[in-house]
């Protein structure tokens, strides 16, 4: 609500609530600065998202797409998911923002301002396909605990920034290093200082690869401030959360990399199958690193209502993480019989992959569209739910639409 | 009759003073009122549109069996729940989740080594009935069918 607004609904009741807020200090407020940590009733408005967005939890701020506002080939920022494990940073200081490499496999620890990271290292650009680990979790049965994504939480966008390499290089890898972790500047829900709400990171190899960046554009803009204003490391292909959001140091490690949400079962899978519901040891839990191949309708939006003899013309997106999808199909029949789909070659190593197909109906009726990816290593999407498994990760079950043709 | 009248006077004068005293009190509170919603209307520098916090006015509220600022269900062991379950995260999160008795315990177990919860005393099993009684798991098989279709007619 607009304050306009609101000082005319504003009764002494609603005075005395907003005492005990921070907006008094509004004036106070950096010209530009949206107060990101107020439980606000329009996060719309706030992170300029698509309308139909939609907010799974708002602290932390959780906020999936659907299907059909992923339509775009590179996706921009109004229809990019937003997944928080804690708060968003307050206080943004660019001018002095550094972000330090150290850990005990660093040559020399080294600090660099935004403007020498800009300034020191050749920039590149890359489409990247970002998925959380748990898309899909909704679905699993028993039901997993968080947030409970449906099939909405992936982008591509396009990243810009350095290579991570590089600037790893320039501070000396040691020979023993095994891992990067980062740390960043969001805030533990419990507010308590010294805990972080999240450090991941990714092995050695990863992060030296070409596309995995230290980001500082988005879409060829400073990133927004939901997504990682003004440092954000961008590996494509693997869980979003590898991706840290408001990075100021990485660690190049000995061992794998033991920040929170790294260790335990957080995103994690059991290192062999368990049936559904069963208890997992800890030990017995493996890290996630590649995403498996998926794929969505992005038009139509299920529930189109058709003529009879016409053709409909379906496209989206696959990816298959570190791979790439080799072969698109969809059925109209169940499953029982497959065609194909014109499927484009990624733009580069890590962006998603768009697909189309004229889809034919031999009688009038309900009909549902499922499309199913395979990747270059033979391994297809399952038509039903993927191994379960106790945090609901990796549901790459083929994506579905509703068609009635009439 | 004349000290009727004196007394009549005073009432009036004292009703006067009392009126204006409550107006400079009801225009003091408007512009407080309206400085606390517009803080930068006195310090003339440019208007900029930040979103402010409205909370419902009556945070206890329940209509239709459902706790209006939370969404939870109002059943017993509600407001034991909102006082402890809301305060670092939003009650979304809880909203969105169905678990059993074994594992609300362990996801409190969880919040409490790794998220500063702390020890819930017996409003541990008060919290957690609530919820394995309310947002108990439900089965859905290997594929749900498709729901909640919004159907459309597809233009050209």
């Amino acid at each position: 609500m607009k304050r306009r607004l609101f000082v005319k609904k504003a009764t002494l009741g609603s005075f005395a609530t907003l005492i005990g807020s921070n907006i008094v200090f509004g004036s106070k407020m950096l010209d530009g600065y949206v107060p990101l940590a107020l439980q606000d009733p329009d996060p719309y408005k706030m992170f300029n998202k698509n309308k139909d967005m939609i907010v799974l939890n708002d602290k932390p701020w959780n906020i999936e797409a659907q299907a059909h506002i992923l339509d775009d080939k590179v996706t921009p920022n109004s229809c990019m998911f937003i997944r928080n494990n804690g708060l968003i940073p307050e206080d943004i200081d660019v001018k002095n923002w550094v972000l330090k490499i150290d850990g005990e496999s660093v040559a020399k620890e080294k600090t660099y301002t935004l403007s020498e990271l800009k300034s020191k290292f050749k920039h590149y650009t890359y489409q990247l396909t970002i998925e959380c680990g748990g898309n899909g979790r909704s679905e699993f049965s028993p039901p997993a605990k968080g947030n409970q994504w449906t099939v909405g939480a992936v982008h591509c966008a396009n990243w810009t920034g350095v290579r991570l390499r590089d600037v790893l290089e320039d501070a000396g890898i040691k020979k023993d290093a095994v891992y990067i972790g980062y740390h960043a500047t969001d805030i533990h829900l419990s507010r308590d200082p010294n805990k972080e709400p999240i450090s991941r990171g990714c092995p050695m190899s990863k992060a030296l690869e070409d596309e995995t960046l230290i980001a500082f554009k988005m879409n060829d803009e400073d990133i927004p401030i939901a997504h990682g204003y003004p440092l954000r490391l961008v590996a494509g292909g693997w869980p979003a959360s590898v991706s840290g959001k408001w990075i100021n140091r990485i660690s190049i490690r000995n061992k794998v990399h033991d920040g929170p949400k790294m260790t335990g079962d957080a995103y994690r899978v059991p290192c062999k199958p368990v049936a559904p519901g069963e208890k997992v040891k800890e030990e017995n839990m493996c890290i996630i690193e590649s995403m498996p191949v998926k794929s969505l309708i992005t038009y139509p939006k299920s529930g189109a209502i058709i003529n009879k003899g016409k053709a409909l013309k379906i496209r989206g997106h696959a990816w298959a993480g570190d791979l790439e999808v080799s072969k698109m199909e969809y059925s109209i029949d169940f499953g029982s019989t497959w065609k194909s789909c014109i499927v484009e070659k990624p733009v580069n190593r890590f962006a998603w992959q768009h697909f189309t197909a004229s889809v034919n109906f031999p009688d009038s009726g309900y009909y549902e569209v499922w499309v199913k990816a395979t990747d270059s290593k033979g391994v297809a999407q399952p038509m039903l739910l993927p191994g379960w498994n106790p945090k609901g990760y990796l549901n790459n079950a083929c994506h579905r639409i509703a068609i009635k043709v009439t | 009759m004349s000290e009727k009248l004196d007394f009549h006077n005073q009432v009036k004068k004292v009703y006067r003073f009392l009126l204006v005293l409550f107006s400079l009190f009801v225009i003091t509170g408007g512009l407080l009122i309206y400085y606390m919603a517009n803080p930068s209307f006195f310090s003339f520098k440019e208007k900029q549109e930040i979103i402010a916090t409205v909370e419902a006015l009556d945070p206890d509220r329940i209509e239709n069996g459902i706790h209006v600022s939370t969404g939870f269900v109002d059943a017993e062991g509600l407001m034991t729940v909102v006082r402890n379950c809301t305060n670092c995260h939003s009650s979304k999160l809880v909203l969105q989740n169905r678990m059993n008795v074994e594992r609300w315990n362990a996801t409190i177990k969880w919040m409490q080594e790794t998220q500063n919860l702390p020890d819930l005393g017996k409003n541990q099993e008060i919290i957690v009935n609530y919820l394995a009684t309310n947002y108990p798991p439900i089965d859905k098989g290997r594929r749900e069918i498709l729901s909640n279709i919004d159907w459309y007619v597809l233009k050209d």
